[in-house]
């Protein structure tokens, strides 16, 4: 029944693993950079705000609106046309990362203004009354005051990426899940698909136990 | 002495759901350098709002406040950055900032006010040995006791050497005894930087423990001033009343009143207590003379700036022209206010 002996699945789960990891990563660390940028600029031209500005916040919010609820699955197919201006082809590795890296970045976008927002307003007082000007307050307090809780976001959208990069198979993303999907559910070959779910698992609590590690840095609490 | 803080006219109103609130009405005060003056009232008086605008976290509407001769509620941008500098401030919540450690958030008014790096390292030692935290310098607020978290903002509210520290309700989120904690490093702030401290609490203990001078609030408005000697040995309005007789029991409330009359039926009257130039025995002398007896019935003396004062309720038994004539002698001792029965 197997067509498959482990001698030939070896190379295919490390390749399938280091594709995984190459589309987590690299999506991860540009979806960070963009989605904590976009957060800032959510904060600040909030009402009330240091650049209190409807139309950019409205429009932002819009679109982060617009996007979130669509389903991955469907979200790449409907921007492969700006993936291919964009990384020159809509289809392998590469091109899935530009639709994970966008999905990613609205999320955080969210999830660091959420942050912002939830910083104590009596440590900005305590800024204020202490002489800091509204750009330094933002700078050197509201944006270190958010970076624990931001850094447990950040962890809970770098284990969503695993998953998602299953779905990148779809485009030809390859990966660990593009394996299961392609041995696993088509062919019926039970062991792959454990395999392939063993080294998930490993990956996914190794994450999230470095993104707790971090957090703890971070945050200072006893 | 010179004027550290002024309100002239000061009133603030808030829109509440198209609703005017009056905050604060036409206050007019004036804290004097050097002392420690208490603002007291119930919650929603105004005392906050009040503090708050002396360094333009809050701006009146009418009326200005002035501090060593700059009106505060007028400046902008690098001007009230200055004088903020100028002005520590400590809150209930502490408000410390969580990612930084104490040492650096000693440091961080001393880098806002641009001192240059190797003074910081100094002063924040100077600093955190005044409040008694050398050994937390690197610890984070997190793992800091409250009273442990109120000395680190004192010490960063004292950081760039501030002529006036205001205190919003410091210690009102402290047990009794870091209370007491933190009210002596409030004194010796007082005493040893010569710090003006306007404080806002609801507590009169508080007040009676450190302030020179007291002013009560009640809705928005100034009820009383004076010197705390003067403003719990005499209080004048109701407010003010209410407040002394939480932390001083000299007078019967209601109720004692009340069972007091039920067993004792002579005249009752009050005698002030407070500090005596003779050792006269007044009391039992004029009861000789008049041939009256008298029966205390309750009472309470305290100490206060080093003074005495307090008040004995006392029964007078006898024949009534002879009583009345004790009273009277008693009157030109100290002062006596009758006990009408109901």
């Amino acid at each position: 029944m197997r067509d498959l002996d482990l001698e030939a699945l070896l190379p295919k789960i490390w390749a399938g693993l280091a594709q995984t990891l190459q589309m987590v990563t690299v999506s991860f660390l540009l979806a960070a950079v963009l989605g904590v940028l976009l957060g800032i600029v959510l904060y600040a031209t909030r009402k009330g705000n240091i650049l209190e500005n409807r139309v950019v916040f409205g429009v932002l919010n819009a679109v982060i609106n617009v996007v979130r609820p669509i389903p991955f699955i469907i979200l790449i197919v409907a921007i492969s046309p700006l993936t291919r201006v964009v990384v020159g082809t809509s289809i392998g590795t590469e091109a899935a990362i530009f639709p994970l890296t966008i999905v990613a970045a609205i999320s955080i976008a969210r999830i660091a203004e959420t942050n912002l927002v939830a910083v104590d307003p009596g440590t900005i007082e305590a800024g204020a009354a202490m002489g800091a000007r509204p750009l330094r307050v933002l700078l050197t307090i509201v944006i270190p005051e958010s970076l624990g809780p931001l850094v447990l976001g950040l962890t809970y959208i770098l284990v969503a990426l695993v998953d998602a990069t299953a779905v990148a198979g779809v485009v030809g993303g390859g990966g660990l899940g593009n394996l299961a999907l392609t041995y696993g559910w088509q062919r019926f070959d039970f062991f792959v698909m454990a395999t392939v779910i063993v080294l998930l698992i490993v990956l996914v609590q190794v994450l999230q136990l470095l993104g707790n590690l971090v957090a703890r840095k971070v945050m200072h609490a006893r | 002495m010179s004027t550290a803080i002024s309100f002239e006219g000061v009133s603030k109103t808030f829109e509440v759901k198209g609703r005017r609130v009056d905050a604060l009405r036409d206050v007019q005060l004036e804290v004097e350098r050097g002392t420690v003056f208490g603002l007291v009232g119930y919650s929603g008086a105004g005392k906050s709002t009040l503090l708050r605008t002396v360094n333009a976290l809050e701006r009146p509407t009418a009326g200005r406040v002035v501090v060593d001769g700059a009106v505060v509620s007028e400046l902008q941008g690098a001007a009230l950055s200055r004088a903020r500098q100028r002005i520590g401030m400590i809150f209930q919540q502490f408000n410390l900032l969580q990612s930084r450690n104490v040492y650096r958030n000693v440091a961080y008014p001393l880098a806002l006010a641009g001192v240059p790096k190797a003074e910081i390292v100094d002063r924040v030692e100077e600093l955190l040995e005044f409040v008694g935290l050398t050994d937390k310098a690197l610890s984070y607020p997190a793992q800091l006791s409250g009273g442990q978290k109120q000395r680190v903002g004192i010490a960063r509210a004292l950081a760039t050497r501030p002529d006036i520290l205001l205190s919003d309700e410091a210690t009102s989120a402290l047990d009794p005894q870091t209370t007491g904690e933190v009210l002596d490093l409030l004194r010796r702030a007082n005493a040893e930087y010569g710090v003006t401290i306007l404080l806002v609490t609801h507590e009169m203990d508080v007040i009676r423990e450190i302030a020179d001078r007291v002013a009560v609030m009640q809705d928005g408005q100034v009820v009383e001033t004076g010197s705390v000697y003067d403003v719990f040995s005499a209080p004048l309005a109701a407010t003010t009343q209410r407040f002394v007789s939480s932390v001083l029991h000299h007078v019967p409330g209601a109720d004692a009143l009340e069972r007091i009359k039920r067993v004792h039926h002579g005249r009752l009257v009050q005698i002030h207590v407070e500090n005596r130039e003779s050792n006269d025995p007044f009391l039992s002398r004029i009861a000789r003379r008049h041939d009256v007896d008298f029966n205390v019935v309750y009472g309470g003396v305290s100490e206060l700036q080093s003074r005495l004062f307090g008040t004995l309720t006392v029964e007078l038994l006898g024949d009534d022209l002879d009583v009345e004539a004790a009273i009277r002698d008693i009157r030109e001792a100290t002062g006596v206010s009758e006990l009408t029965h109901a």
